[in-house]
C-alpha cells in the first residue's frame, strides 16, 4: 500500500458554473490548508471557464454511504412507483402549471 | 504622435519583461515540486506569454515596418531586448524562483493599476486585463514566501537567501530613463518613484508577516531598459529562439 503521509491532505473540489446552478464535483487536488486549496483548485479544475465558484470541502470531512449499505439504504425505494409524480394527468386547458 | 519612438521602446520593456519571465516560469514545467503547484507555474507562465503578445503586437504595428509579435520576439538580440535584469535571472530553487515571482507580481501589479489610467487606451485596455492576472500571481507567491518562511529551518534558510540574491535587481524595476520622461509628460506612463512607493508597502506587509528580513544591499544592479544585460539572457535567448532560427517560417 503507498505511503500516505509524504502526500499533502486532500481535499474534493465543487464547482458553481454560475449563479443559481448546482456546485459540482469535478475531482480532488492535494493542498496543505484552505488558502492553497483554493488556490490549487483553481489552478487545476478552471483553467477552461468551467465556473465561477470553488468549494473545497477536506475529504475526511465527506460522511458517505458504504458499498455494504447499498441494499438497505436504497432498494426499498426501487418498487415504489406511487412516491413518483408520473400519475397525475394535466387537465385540458390548464395552461401554468 | 512626437512620442512614438519612446511609446515603442516602452512597449518593448512591457512586453520583453513578459516574454522573458514567461520563459523562465515554462522550465518549471514537469517539475514543480507537487502536481498542483506544476499547473500553478505553468497558469502564471501563459499569463505572460499572453500579456508579452499584447504589448509585442501593439509595438509592432507602431513600427509599422511589417514586423509582428513573433519578429519581434525570436528575430532580436539581447542588445535590442529591453527587459528588467529580474526576470531573466535564472530560476534556482522553488525558494528563489517564489521570490523572484514576488518581486515581479508586486511591480507588475503596481505599475498595471496606474496603466489603467494612462491616456493610452490600448495600453489602458491591456492594463485592466493583465492586473487581474497580477493581483493572484502575487497573492500565489505572498501565501507561498510566508509557507516557506515559516515552514521548517531550510525552507526558511532558502527564502531569506532568496531575498538576498535578489533585492540587488529591485531598484532596477523602477529604473527610469528618457523614455520615462516623456511618456510621463504625456500621461501615458505613471511615475516609477510613485510604483516603487506601492511596491516596497506591498512587500513589506508580507515580510512582517512571513517573519522575514527585508535586506538592503550594498549594491543595485542597473540595466535591462538600455539593452544592457546580463549573461543569462543570451543564453535564454538562444534557446528559446533556436527552431525560430532553424527553420524560419516554419508553421504548424
Amino acid at each position: 500500500m503507498a505511503n500516505t503521509t509524504d502526500q499533502l491532505p486532500l481535499w474534493e473540489v465543487f464547482i458553481q458554473k454560475s449563479n443559481g446552478q448546482p456546485i459540482k464535483h469535478a475531482g480532488s487536488i492535494h493542498a496543505s490548508d484552505k488558502e492553497m486549496a483554493l488556490q490549487n483548485a483553481r489552478d487545476i479544475y478552471t483553467r477552461r471557464n468551467e465556473g465561477r465558484l470553488l468549494w473545497l470541502v477536506p475529504s475526511n470531512a465527506i460522511v458517505a454511504t458504504l458499498i455494504d449499505d447499498q441494499e438497505e439504504f436504497f432498494d426499498p425505494a426501487d418498487d415504489k412507483a406511487y412516491r413518483h409524480p408520473t400519475f397525475y394527468e394535466v387537465p385540458e386547458g390548464v395552461t401554468n402549471i | 504622435m512626437e512620442n512614438k519612438k519612446s511609446l515603442y521602446h516602452f512597449l518593448l520593456r512591457l512586453g520583453d519583461d513578459n516574454l522573458i519571465a514567461g520563459q523562465r516560469m515554462a522550465e518549471w514545467c514537469s517539475r514543480g515540486p507537487i502536481l498542483e503547484e506544476d499547473l500553478a507555474m505553468v497558469n502564471v507562465s501563459l499569463d505572460y506569454f499572453g500579456q508579452a503578445e499584447s504589448f509585442l503586437e501593439y509595438a509592432a504595428e507602431l513600427s509599422a515596418n511589417g514586423k509582428d509579435a513573433d519578429d519581434l520576439a525570436f528575430g532580436r538580440s539581447e542588445r535590442e531586448y529591453f527587459n528588467h535584469l529580474l526576470v531573466e535571472q535564472p530560476n534556482g530553487d522553488f525558494a528563489f524562483s517564489i521570490i523572484k515571482l514576488l518581486f515581479f507580481s508586486a511591480y507588475q501589479r503596481e505599475l498595471y493599476l496606474m496603466l489603467t489610467k494612462s491616456s493610452d487606451e490600448r495600453i489602458a485596455a491591456i492594463a485592466s486585463k493583465a492586473v487581474k492576472e497580477s493581483r493572484y500571481h502575487f497573492r500565489h507567491a505572498s501565501e507561498w514566501t510566508i509557507r516557506l518562511a515559516k515552514g521548517t529551518d531550510e525552507s526558511f534558510r532558502r527564502v531569506q537567501f532568496a531575498l538576498n540574491e535578489l533585492m540587488p535587481y529591485s531598484e532596477n524595476l523602477f529604473e527610469s530613463n528618457e523614455v520615462n520622461v516623456e511618456l510621463e509628460a504625456a500621461a501615458i506612463a505613471p511615475s516609477m518613484a510613485l510604483v516603487k512607493e506601492s511596491w516596497i508597502l506591498s512587500l513589506k506587509a508580507v515580510m512582517s508577516n512571513a517573519g522575514l528580513n527585508m535586506p538592503k544591499p550594498v549594491h543595485m544592479f542597473r540595466g535591462g531598459i538600455n539593452g544592457y544585460h546580463t549573461e543569462h539572457l543570451g543564453h535564454l535567448l538562444c534557446e528559446m529562439q533556436y527552431l525560430h532560427h532553424a527553420h524560419p517560417g516554419a508553421k504548424w
